[in-house]
């Protein structure tokens, strides 16, 4: 049964890899994600476990090892951060494009420049429209628990899309917490074995990937990959759901943390959901009617569900670990604000960029944010919607 | 590695179907069918291919043209994206998830562009890992499908559409660059240049030698285009003849480490036989261009006096 240890993000990705002891794995090192490919070397080194690892020249080519291995027939992955996925990104549209079912472990890190190793979501949020499932985690926890979650999603017939497992660079890649894992058959058996229907080793049977489509065909191929990834929230939540009878732990496409009666909610992605949830019961305590939705799943985009978590409360604060140079919000600022506009759902909707290149988000800037929106609700002042928090002054 | 035989070759299943949309006469297609007539019968393949000519006329969806299993990725990556497929075909094979007696070989195709400039990276990667493969470049001499600009593998003084002959330029001002031999410094075990002649033994050969030899194999194929080099389209095999007769393009092997030529002209013909033939020199024989032909001669006696030295050092 479960059995309990002590370990980093990083261990936790680099164990369940062991545990599912996938066929192919090419990777070239990033900080901090480097330690993936590390560990997993050493378990190779040391017969723990038996992947054929591809250690690439480039990010590039990892992904490009990444998709020629799938497509061949064998269940692979590979994993980075930053300007690694930055690299990647003709190729994240080609894995995708070409519905192949991999897994890429990536660890949030700042895109450059200036250049800055540290945690943002700017590398997870440049590649949200390349067609990948993408998962963030909160803690260490979370990041193994959705890693074995990985390719029942993304191998499911009805999905066939490829699989982002994102986390928090060094907040949760390098920072060791208790963790609970389960047993090597329990994940064996979990993710079972990749059967492809149609691959290129496949004797007898050839077929031929990566065509050159004509305008008569290409937007119906797009149309189906579209359809995929809408598809993937049912298989999102449908292997959560077995995933909670094997372990106990519950998901979902996000967390809701003391919603029930909220007026005022935070959204927030990632570890920092830690730190807003802190504050929630700082304020709770205070009698402030506050809460947190953690988003779990970015894409697909659950832009009903969360309106409909919404609908009641009288002000959200959307956090963004990320500036996207539009001049108008971030990422989450602007599809939380489309969502809530197509429900009809016209709440006060505050956009924070908060955190950048590793800067700290403390329970202090959660309690600013929840004052300034009660602020807002109770005496009108004015909020800016598009706002940076834990600036210098 | 067996003898060889025209007819019987030339009898083989065509693994690469007509019906394709390359245009007549082009080189690329002919390398293509030449080396896979090397394979074994009875053996698999998977074909890699970098973005070019070669991919989008002959897989062009719902069609294609290849008979065996086929991937193409992008434009710079068709080594690394073939090293998944080996590196895939021996996990599964290790893990008893393949049949034991079936047999696959690997072989991508990539233009000049994609292999010597912007896939020579992935190339470099997938030669120095040793990757159970052979890539095989068809060298046009620039990016043909583009529209004929300049690679790092078209001849000085070459016109083309980004080094335009005009009252300013004489074409393009670099040199080739000597890919075979960059890629025989990876220490792969085999190596070859070669193109076509009237019994395309010497392509066959090589191809067969780089498909059967364990480890990283390299090819580089002059296949010439019609539309980019400007010469009449059913003269292909003279222009061939002319290469290697010129000595501009040297027929050799290097075989673990040792290099042999597998062609020597009895006469080495002067470089204007080889240039004349083809649009894209023509501005080399202007009475007052008569220097850039000496500087031609001299870079092409150049490398040939040091290819023949490596092929003798050896013995």
């Amino acid at each position: 049964m479960a059995r309990k240890d002590r370990m980093s993000g990083n261990e936790a990705v680099a164990y369940a890899i062991k545990q599912i002891n996938p066929d192919v794995m090419p990777a070239f090192p990033i900080t901090p994600s480097t330690e993936i490919p590390q560990m997993v070397s050493n378990y190779i080194a040391n017969g723990q476990m038996d992947t054929e690892f591809i250690p690439v020249e480039s990010e590039h080519s990892s992904m490009s090892a990444t998709i020629g291995a799938e497509a061949a027939g064998a269940r692979s992955l590979t994993a980075t951060s930053s300007a690694g996925l930055a690299l990647m990104w003709e190729e994240l549209l080609l894995a995708a494009s070409n519905r192949m079912p991999c897994a890429l472990a990536l660890v949030n890190r700042t895109l450059s420049g200036p250049i800055n190793i540290n945690c943002d979501h700017s590398d997870g949020m440049g590649a949200r429209d390349t067609g990948w499932i993408q998962i963030y985690a909160e803690s260490n926890q979370e990041v193994y628990d959705n890693f074995i979650q990985a390719y029942p999603i993304a191998e499911d017939p009805r999905v066939h899309l490829p699989i982002m497992i994102c986390q928090d660079g060094f907040i949760t890649s390098h920072a060791v917490m208790n963790i609970e894992l389960l047993e090597d058959g329990e994940v064996k058996d979990f993710v079972g074995e990749y059967e492809p229907e149609e691959f290129l080793l496949n004797p007898g049977k050839p077929i031929a990937v990566g065509p050159y489509s004509v305008s008569n065909y290409a937007m119906e191929a797009r149309k189906n990959q579209e359809e995929a990834l809408e598809r993937s929230k049912e298989v999102i939540l449908e292997v959560a759901k077995k995933y909670e009878a094997l372990s106990g732990r519950k998901y979902g496409l996000f967390e809701e943390y003391r919603t029930e009666d909220a007026d005022y909610i935070m959204v927030i992605i990632g570890s920092a959901a830690g730190t807003a949830k802190q504050a929630v019961d700082d304020l709770r305590e205070q009698g402030k009617k506050v809460g947190v939705i953690k988003l779990r799943v970015f894409r697909p985009f659950p832009a009903d569900e969360l309106a409909e978590a919404l609908k009641n409360c009288k002000a959200v604060a959307i956090m963004d670990r990320t500036e996207s140079y539009n001049g108008n919000g971030g990422p989450l600022g602007s599809e939380i604000t489309a969502g809530l506009f197509r429900n009809k759902v016209m709440i006060e909707a505050v956009n924070y960029i908060y955190g950048l290149a590793g800067r700290d988000f403390t329970v202090t800037d959660v309690y600013d944010i929840f004052a300034e929106l009660q602020d807002a609700i109770e005496n009108g002042t004015k909020v800016e919607q598009f706002k940076y928090i834990g600036l210098r002054k | 590695m067996s003898s060889y035989n025209l007819k019987e070759v030339m009898s083989k299943p065509e693994r690469l179907a007509p019906g394709h949309r390359m245009c007549a006469g082009c080189g690329a297609t002919i390398g293509v069918r030449a080396v896979l007539r090397a394979l074994h019968e009875g053996d698999h393949a998977v074909i890699g291919n970098a973005t070019g000519c070669l991919e989008v006329s002959t897989y062009m969806y719902p069609y294609t043209a290849w008979e065996d299993s086929y991937i193409h990725n992008a434009f710079e990556n068709a080594g690394a994206t073939l090293s998944g497929v080996e590196t895939a075909y021996r996990a599964l094979k290790k893990r008893g998830k393949l049949p034991e007696d079936v047999n696959f070989k690997f072989i991508t195709f990539g233009g000049d562009g994609g292999t010597y400039d912007i896939g020579f990276q992935s190339l470099s990667g997938a030669m120095e890992r040793g990757h159970d493969m052979v890539y095989v470049c068809y060298d046009n001499g620039a990016y043909m499908n583009t529209g004929i600009q300049r690679s790092s593998a078209t001849p000085m003084y070459a016109d083309t559409t980004t080094t335009p002959v005009g009252s300013k330029s004489n074409g393009k001002m670099q040199n080739r660059k000597d890919l075979a031999s960059i890629i025989a410094d990876h220490d792969v075990p085999y190596v070859a240049q070669t193109t076509f002649t009237n019994d395309f033994k010497d392509l066959h050969m090589k191809a067969e030698k780089a498909i059967y030899t364990e480890g990283a194999c390299f090819l580089n194929i002059m296949t010439p285009c019609p539309r980019g080099w400007r010469y009449e389209t059913a003269d292909i095999m003279k222009i061939c003849k002319l290469a290697v007769d010129t000595c501009y393009w040297p027929m050799f092997e290097v075989d673990h480490g040792k290099w042999r030529l597998t062609y020597e002209p009895k006469k080495k013909l002067p470089i204007e036989d080889f240039l004349r033939e083809q649009g894209r020199f023509k501005h080399l024989f202007k009475p007052e261009n008569e220097d850039l032909l000496v500087q031609f001669q001299a870079e092409v006696d150049r490398r040939w006096e040091d290819l023949q030295y490596k092929c003798a050092r050896e013995h």
